[in-house]
């Protein structure tokens, strides 16, 4: 009973002349004189009208954007039993939606990949979507190690210092996103997937216009929906259209979502590397352009993501593959600085009376992280910035995921932050259901901007202030990285609330 | 000269003259607390001759207001609590209570429909009511009715009835709900402003909006699984009538649902003072603190129609973060659910 149904027909009843005066979002009015007849009658309301034939009765839920996060509300919302009746369209050109990608165990890992904190993996968990990802490559880690290029000072993190088994799961983006699809194909909910980009919106207002007027019946029977036009001349109808088109959202521009943020004046280059042993760890160092990160990703295969100026980033990335072994090898083991000292406790700890139990992670010693071997995938760069949309929401419409927040990688907080809004709306949107709320209504859309705003916020701001204090290189200041280096690494209530905000357990970093 | 009005209490005796044994030692306490209000009232009374005094005969005592009405205690549009809408000259007007008192309630709320359906607008602590008063209503008529709470329709094949339903900000997520909803107004621009919200949805377009009211429907021989009247009774002329008309309108076995604020001081000073004075939420004589009824009382006139009250909870405003909470203080807003007795 899989109901991933494709469309590619045109309606030709509803056909609308692209006109460039259209794009963009407009308001009723003329949507309406250019809206073709509805077969309503004349005149009066009558309850039941005729003006949506067929196949063309509104969604739902308009899902723009079919990656990780909008498939992770797509499956959300289908495998709960108050909210699987929804009617859900979703537009992504992306052909891997229709047809499904295998993916084999024998091929390198795709260099495109995120840590899911364990929060993320018990929201999948609930979804029923994890039991996928676990079939193909995935790899826990429960240790890390953050220092820097000064050798002053380091930390080691570990899961048994909060009483946990993993600290996060590195895997590949394409296994998260099969995982999502497989488990809505499991469940027979049906979802009409456009392939094609979206191109215009226009948001019926909800109209107290008399009655009695023929022209403007169109318009006011269609209130309260939001018309959704694509590129190949389709088009819907939905209550509620939801953005999970990534950073460059067409859904935010079209909708005039402001945005505040600014560009980092760094690029990531992103690629898979191997090892000739296996890496269990996730380490990070903090080098004068960037932090460079290594994180596992199983079978020996290691991900680097290494952020530097843009010059530097396309040097590195035009560079033979040798060189860039070596560049890697020296950025995580001894250029630009020192190992930092280990530390030896000599069992009592100064900062114990600060209680708690000592972590188990305060008395590790420095380790040096595994030589790289080979670079097993291409190189990839891309820019990085800040970017926060001022609202998530507005009247039938709401922003998830990227479309509403781009942060810095330095903490693989990014997709973690999406995927909890995409739950978060699924959430709100069954609690909607529940009491027989309209979807689209925007005092309940409010409810989930109030509980995710903060939070990522929040977020932002300490991933920022990390940037920011890392990207000068000033005596002073590097003494006081490494005295924050040293509280974090022996203050043990510090550490335990710096990973079990990290893993998402806690949801602001000051108030739990 | 007085900023608002006091507090007006009720005059004449709450409970009429035919009361049984029985009642007579259930309101001994009552009386005296009556007695002792009653020579508060004459001091008053001294004080503000502008306000008539056969108003309070309300309650109990059977007697009808004279209104040139033929249908005397005509429920008017619910104005539920706190509601801030573009008053219409309402401001600090002293209101004559007079026959006329049916038509000054719906002249009222005539002149605020068209701003209903605006969450964010004038009716915002109205929507941000709405859900917390639908999740008691849909608890307790699942679990009366023994239907699934966990499914997106819990209420299929209901027959609800919305007394007062205004605009059909609570007719609607009934609908939604999966019940067959007639939403009754007496106010006919309501239901027209209804009428035309309910058709923009198909699921909430079944909606059958009537402009009648609840002794009508009666004479018609209506009957419905559930019978919904919230933030009316305040309103109304009769209480002990209208609430002989939700019961008639009941199927034996059937459910009541009726919110209203108490008449309390606190409710006084949330209901009255900050909400029509100081907040500007509703404007100035939306409600009459006299006319708010007790849980006590609502509970012995929804007796007397046989309707028995299995459960009440009160809503909380949370100033702070705007949000309404269900929960056992019931000294301001408060919402009762009700059986009537199934047949054998």
């Amino acid at each position: 009973m899989n109901r991933l149904v494709v469309r590619r027909t045109l309606y030709s009843n509803h056909h609308q002349p692209k006109c460039p005066w259209k794009r963009g979002f407009c308001s009723g009015g003329e949507a309406a004189a250019a809206a073709p007849a509805s077969s309503a009658s004349s005149g009066q309301l009558n309850h039941k009208d005729g003006s949506f034939a067929g196949d063309d009765q509104p969604y739902d839920l308009a899902i723009v954007g079919g990656g990780m996060v909008g498939m992770a509300l797509a499956c959300s919302l289908a495998t709960k039993p108050l909210t699987k009746h929804l009617k859900v369209a979703i537009i992504d050109s992306n052909p891997a939606l229709a047809n499904k990608l295998s993916i084999k165990r024998e091929d390198p890992p795709d260099p495109r990949v995120s840590t899911v904190t364990p929060a993320t993996i018990s929201y999948f968990q609930d979804a029923g979507a994890w039991q996928y990802v676990q079939q193909h490559r995935h790899a826990f880690f429960d240790k890390m190690q953050v220092w820097d290029y000064t050798g002053l000072g380091y930390t080691t993190y570990d899961a048994r210092d909060v009483y946990k088994d993993v600290l996060g799961c590195v895997v590949e983006n394409r296994v998260l996103h099969s995982s999502l699809l497989s488990r809505i194909e499991d469940t027979d909910v049906q979802k009409t997937i456009y392939p094609s980009r979206l191109a215009s919106m226009i948001r019926y207002p909800s109209s107290s216009v008399k009655a009695d007027d023929n022209t403007r019946e169109a318009s006011y029977i269609k209130a309260g929906l939001v018309k959704l036009e694509m590129s190949d001349g389709s088009s819907l109808y939905t209550k509620l259209v939801v953005g999970a088109d990534g950073a460059k959202s067409q859904v935010r521009n079209l909708a005039g979502f402001k945005t505040t943020g600014w560009n980092y004046s760094q690029n990531a280059i992103i690629c898979t590397v191997e090892h000739s042993v296996g890496n269990h760890t996730a380490w990070q160092r903090f080098l004068p352009g960037g932090p460079i990160a290594l994180l596992p990703i199983g079978d020996n295969f290691s991900n680097i993501v290494w952020t530097m100026s843009p010059k530097q980033a396309s040097d590195l990335t035009v560079m033979n593959e040798d060189e860039f072994v070596k560049a890697v090898n020296q950025a995580m083991d001894n250029g630009y600085g020192p190992h930092p000292k280990s530390n030896f406790s000599n069992g009592s700890n100064k900062f114990s009376f600060l209680g708690g139990n000592l972590t188990m992670s305060t008395n590790e010693s420095f380790e040096v992280p595994p030589k790289v071997v080979k670079l097993a995938s291409k190189r990839a760069a891309f820019p990085l910035s800040l970017m926060h949309a001022n609202d998530y929401v507005a009247k039938r419409i709401v922003l998830i995921g990227d479309a509403a927040h781009a942060v810095h990688p330095l903490a693989g907080q990014g997709v973690n932050l999406g995927f909890g809004d995409a739950f978060t709306l699924s959430r709100i949107i069954g609690e909607g259901v529940a009491v027989g709320t309209d979807i689209g209504e925007v005092s309940l859309l409010r409810k989930y901007e109030a509980e995710r705003k903060p939070a990522n916020i929040a977020m932002m701001a300490v991933l920022d202030g990390f940037q920011k204090i890392y990207s000068v290189d000033f005596g002073p200041l590097n003494v006081l990285r490494a005295a924050a280096f040293h509280a974090a690494n022996y203050i043990s209530p510090l550490k335990r609330g710096i990973i079990s905000y990290a893993s998402g357990e806690q949801r602001l970093p000051i108030f739990p | 000269m007085l900023l608002f009005p006091l507090p007006h209490f009720p005059r004449f005796p709450i409970y009429s003259c035919s009361s049984s044994a029985t009642k007579r030692r259930g309101t001994a306490m009552a009386a005296k607390l009556l007695s002792r209000l009653r020579q508060l009232d004459t001091r008053l009374i001294s004080l503000q001759h502008q306000r008539p005094f056969f108003r309070n005969a309300r309650l109990f005592s059977g007697q009808q207001i004279p209104s040139s009405d033929s249908h005397p205690s005509l429920p008017p549009t619910p104005t539920p609590t706190p509601l801030p809408p573009p008053s219409a000259g309402s401001a600090g007007e002293k209101r004559q209570r007079t026959s006329s008192l049916k038509d000054h309630e719906l002249a009222k709320f005539a002149a605020i429909s068209d701003t209903w359906w605006d969450s964010e607008g004038p009716f915002k602590p109205l929507h941000a009511m709405n859900p917390t008063r639908l999740a008691f209503i849909r608890s307790t008529l699942c679990r009366h009715f023994s239907k699934d709470p966990n499914v997106p329709k819990p209420f299929d094949g209901l027959e609800i009835v919305d007394v007062g339903c205004g605009g059909g900000i609570l007719s609607e997520p009934l609908a939604r709900l999966g019940a067959t909803v007639t939403g009754v107004d007496a106010v006919e621009k309501n239901i027209k402003i209804a009428h035309l919200h309910a058709d923009l949805d198909p699921t909430t377009s079944t909606i059958d909006y009537v402009c009648t009211t609840a002794e009508k429907l009666v004479e018609e021989g209506r009957q419905f699984d559930a019978v919904m009247s919230l933030e009316v009774i305040e309103h109304v002329a009769d209480p002990a009538e209208f609430c002989k008309s939700l019961a008639a309108l009941t199927r034996p076995g059937g459910a009541v649902v009726i919110s209203t604020i108490n008449r309390s001081i606190r409710a006084y000073a949330a209901a009255i003072v900050a909400a029509e004075y100081i907040l500007h939420w509703l404007p100035r004589g939306t409600h009459q603190w006299s006319s708010f009824l007790t849980p006590e009382e609502l509970v012995m006139i929804l007796k007397r129609s046989s309707i028995d009250v299995e459960e009440m909870a009160g809503f909380v405003l949370n100033p702070l973060t705007g949000k309404w909470l269900l929960s056992d203080d019931v000294s301001v807003n408060f919402i009762a659910f009700a059986t009537k007795k199934a047949e054998g």
